[in-house]
């Protein structure tokens, strides 16, 4: 059984096809790394799956949540899925415990002793415990990551997204956010993930998804894909890469 | 005839100043109060209400306040209702604030960030959820400083009014000037009684930026 299942979705911006007939189904606790060249359309795949992006046709369903363009079924998608960007949006009014509270309160309508209680457990996941009382811009690139990763986990979706999540950072500090997902991803999170790392891609995901020019140009488990790729697009790719 | 001592020509300008002071302070409160509407109006999802307000701003930006005063005042008497000058004049300036704080306003709103939108709608947020608790806490921020700026255009709008009879200190200073013949004197002193109101309001403007740190806190 599917949790996130992606069937035939096609999305178009004006002429421009990004997106040419995707499917992927994915399962429960399965670690996903969705790899390949900038314009290639995994961005928007990504953003596809929590309806940042509308799509032109075809489907997605997260855990029988469907992707439907009014704001009652994306609310209800979207509490079944988190997202992470790669330039952490974190609320700068706001410090990082706040940060972590204010969907639970706002949208769950958790009581806010709850939902504190909730943010400390969170922030303590990703180590940040000491920085509950931070703004954001006291705190370090890797810092800040690490509390959006919290903001999501705190709405506790059963999936999460992650939109290239270390590429604005300095690289001494792209461990430790890899290291937060990593142990996710050993708790049984279901990770969808753009990325660039690549060893991070063979060492932690079950499957990694090769996209070209909109499609799914290869699909296996990381020892196949990075061992034998199959197509020359992928070998090229990986060329550069490395 | 000079019968008028310095001190005569002074007070009646400070009382008839106490009107350009009410004068601003229900134009620039009104204003806002409609401007808010509107704003709403002009970053919001119906079509027709958009199109609307920016109509309306160029309408406001595009024509000099005395137009719209004149319009105010005459044109309401076309149909017959009979308009006190204060009642123009209030209404006149009101609309007008409108018009520039919608913009002003609709700037701050859009300078935050897209990615803010993009975090609070993947939370789960709503479109009011997201402008009461993400965007507008963060734009009121950038607002401030433009806004009490502006605050000086609408107490030197006010003089305008003078024009259409609304006696305040411009119309007060002309009165005076009719019956001391001092207009130097005169116009110095109302020109002084303005700058006394407008430039504490610009340098709490410069202060305030200062302070909100518009430049750094944003990234």
């Amino acid at each position: 059984m599917s949790l996130i299942e992606i069937t035939e979705v096609k999305k178009r911006f004006g002429d421009n096809e990004v997106l040419k007939g995707i499917n992927i189904d994915v399962a429960p606790g399965e670690v996903i790394a969705i790899i390949g060249k900038s314009g290639s359309g995994k961005s928007t795949l990504l953003r596809c799956i929590n309806g940042l992006e509308t799509i032109d046709e075809g489907s997605i369903s997260v855990a029988g949540a469907q992707l439907l363009p009014d704001e009652l079924h994306l609310k209800a998608l979207r509490l079944k899925v988190g997202m992470i960007f790669q330039g952490f949006n974190l609320f700068p009014h706001l410090t990082a415990g706040r940060n972590v509270m204010l969907s639970q309160t706002v949208v769950k309508k958790t009581p806010k002793a709850e939902a504190e209680v909730m943010a400390k457990k969170m922030l303590e996941r990703v180590g940040l415990a000491h920085k509950f009382d931070a703004y954001p811009d006291q705190l370090s690139g890797g810092q800040q990551q690490r509390v959006a990763i919290a903001r999501a986990l705190a709405m506790q979706p059963i999936a999460l997204l992650c939109d290239e999540i270390t590429s604005a950072l300095d690289p001494e500090l792209v461990n430790e956010v890899l290291s937060v997902v990593k142990e996710l991803a050993s708790e049984g999170m279901t990770l969808l993930m753009v990325t660039h790392e690549m060893r991070f891609a063979r060492d932690v995901c079950s499957r990694v998804v090769f996209m070209h020019q909109g499609r799914v140009h290869e699909i296996g488990p990381p020892e196949k894909v990075f061992a034998n790729p199959a197509t020359p697009e992928l070998k090229q790719f990986l060329g550069v890469i490395h | 005839m000079s019968d008028f001592t310095t001190w005569d020509i002074l007070r009646n300008l400070l009382l008839a100043a106490r009107w350009t002071v009410l004068l601003s302070l229900v134009s620039f409160i009104g204003g806002s109060l409609v401007g808010m509407a509107l704003l709403f109006a002009r970053i919001g999802k119906s079509r027709g209400g958009r199109g609307f307000v920016r109509a309306y701003v160029e309408i406001f930006q595009g024509t000099p306040l005395l137009m719209q005063l004149f319009l105010t005042f005459f044109g309401l008497g076309l149909f017959g209702i009979d308009v006190p000058a204060w009642l123009a004049a209030g209404l006149a300036l009101i609309l007008w604030s409108a018009a520039f704080l919608t913009e002003i306003w609709r700037g701050c709103v859009e300078s935050v960030a897209k990615g803010q939108w993009e975090a609070s709608s993947s939370l789960g947020m709503g479109y009011l959820q997201q402008m009461r608790w993400v965007i507008l806490p963060q734009a009121l921020r950038v607002a401030v400083p433009p806004t009490v700026g502006f605050s000086v255009q609408v107490v030197k709008g006010t003089a305008l009014t003078s024009i259409i009879g609304f006696v305040e200190l411009s119309k007060a200073g002309t009165m005076v000037t009719n019956a001391t013949f001092e207009p130097f004197t005169v116009y110095g002193f109302v020109a002084l009684i303005y700058f006394c109101l407008c430039w504490p309001l610009s340098k709490s403007s410069q202060i305030l930026e200062r302070k909100l740190n518009v430049a750094h806190r944003n990234h």
